[in-house]
């Protein structure tokens, strides 16, 4: 497969996210402000990619039977260093997301990459496989991010786009955008409209 | 003290639903929650394996990782809670095996019943997500098993829950680019707002 498919394919055509509902946990807790989209985004990106680039590289001497303990002790060490990471630079936005930076482990992205591309492929093509996958992720937790915190609050990124009424400007924040359900109707929508343009996609009954 | 446990009891079960409330184990929350039965059997999984993942990564948090906790060893100064994350998921994937060998031995049926969700649920982000939040609010022992044992069984609640609404909605029109994942998300964002009115009830 070529560097550009490996990258882009899983943006669009099957994004981890809508299509294989991959590593939903967190694309819902942490998009109510952009900052931490963009932060978890790129944290999963390179988990991804560091972790199935490693994999791939002893995919040949793990044995069968423990390679789900395998890739889960490579994924949890790629995870303490971006954790140990955030804590240093990002104090205030790791206090934030609490939990959920540990939990990439889980994020079912990590693994899926791992085990169904990763296992069988060589550490180049793993590498750019995971940070496609990674990329898909992080766009889609982009746009969720950016509708929830730009009608939620009327603002990008902290700064003031809309100006609220509550200021003396003329817009009327939607509170529920903030409220952590509101994730769960964008992402369906945002599935939706995939789906409609992409009918392949609906899955069978 | 027992209403104090009673409280953290119902405070887990429902007010800080994992599912619903912090969105925890989404991903086999989704997948799985086709029909009632299957949505049984990993509840129950997953309430055995919480309540006893819980109180063991309190036990190894406790007495090996956090700052001073090696003192009985001789070692009063080291901090070694930066390898949290990979001890808990550890201990969650070998507790996994071993309650699979178990079960398989002395209670066939349930291991049957439980069947591929079992090994399933290392991967799931309720689990790892359970042992976490018992870190950072710093539980006793006593505490994390109460925790871990009304987290799963919120978790399994929800399932079953959302299960039951799906097996429903299979009579109803859909517009065809929602069906399936689609209303499932907003079907799941209509629940967890139900489950937000808990949010106010102070114990």
């Amino acid at each position: 497969m070529k560097t550009k498919e490996l990258l882009l394919d899983p943006v669009v055509k099957n994004n981890p996210i809508a299509l294989q509902v991959l590593g939903i946990c967190s694309a819902l807790a942490v998009t109510s402000q952009l900052k931490q989209a963009v932060i978890m985004g790129v944290a999963v990106m390179i988990v991804t990619g560091v972790s199935s680039a490693m994999v791939a590289f002893i995919r040949n001497i793990i044995p069968n039977s423990i390679r789900i303990i395998v890739q889960m002790t490579i994924a949890a060490s790629a995870v303490i260093v971006a954790d140990q990471v955030l804590k240093a630079y990002f104090f205030d936005v790791s206090k934030q997301m609490s939990v959920y930076i540990g939990l990439i482990i889980t994020n079912c992205i990590v693994m899926g990459r791992m085990e169904g591309f990763a296992m069988k492929n060589k550490p180049l093509a793993s590498f750019l496989d995971g940070v496609g996958n990674g990329f898909g992720y992080a766009v889609l937790l982009l746009a969720v991010g950016i509708v929830r915190e730009l009608f939620g609050s009327g603002k990008l990124f902290g700064v003031s786009i809309f100006s609220l009424t509550t200021e003396g400007g003329w817009y009327l924040s939607n509170g529920l955008l903030l409220l952590p359900p509101s994730a769960f109707f964008i992402i369906g929508v945002l599935i939706w409209v995939l789906r409609t343009y992409r009918p392949e996609q609906v899955e069978k009954e | 003290m027992v209403e104090e446990y009673l409280s953290l009891f119902i405070k887990s079960v429902f007010i800080e639903n994992m599912a619903l409330a912090f969105f925890l184990g989404m991903c086999t929350f989704l997948a799985l929650s086709k029909k009632i039965e299957t949505a049984i059997g990993l509840g129950i999984a997953v309430i055995i394996v919480q309540t006893v993942t819980v109180p063991a990564n309190n036990f190894v948090y406790n007495n090996l990782l956090r700052e001073g906790a090696l003192s009985w060893a001789g070692y009063p100064e080291v901090d070694l809670s930066f390898l949290g994350l990979i001890c808990y998921i550890g201990v969650v994937a070998a507790i996994v095996q071993i309650l699979e060998m178990v079960l398989d031995k002395y209670v066939p049926a349930l291991y049957n019943a439980l069947g591929i969700f079992l090994p399933l649920i290392t991967v799931n982000c309720a689990i790892l997500g359970g042992s976490l939040f018992m870190v950072e609010r710093d539980y006793t022992f006593a505490q994390s098993v109460v925790y871990g044992l009304g987290s799963g069984t919120g978790w399994a609640l929800a399932i079953v829950a959302l299960a039951g609404i799906r097996e429903k909605l299979a009579y109803s029109d859909i517009p065809i680019g929602l069906r399936g994942l689609g209303i499932t998300f907003i079907t799941t964002g209509l629940m967890a707002i139900v489950f937000m009115a808990f949010a106010g009830i102070q114990l």
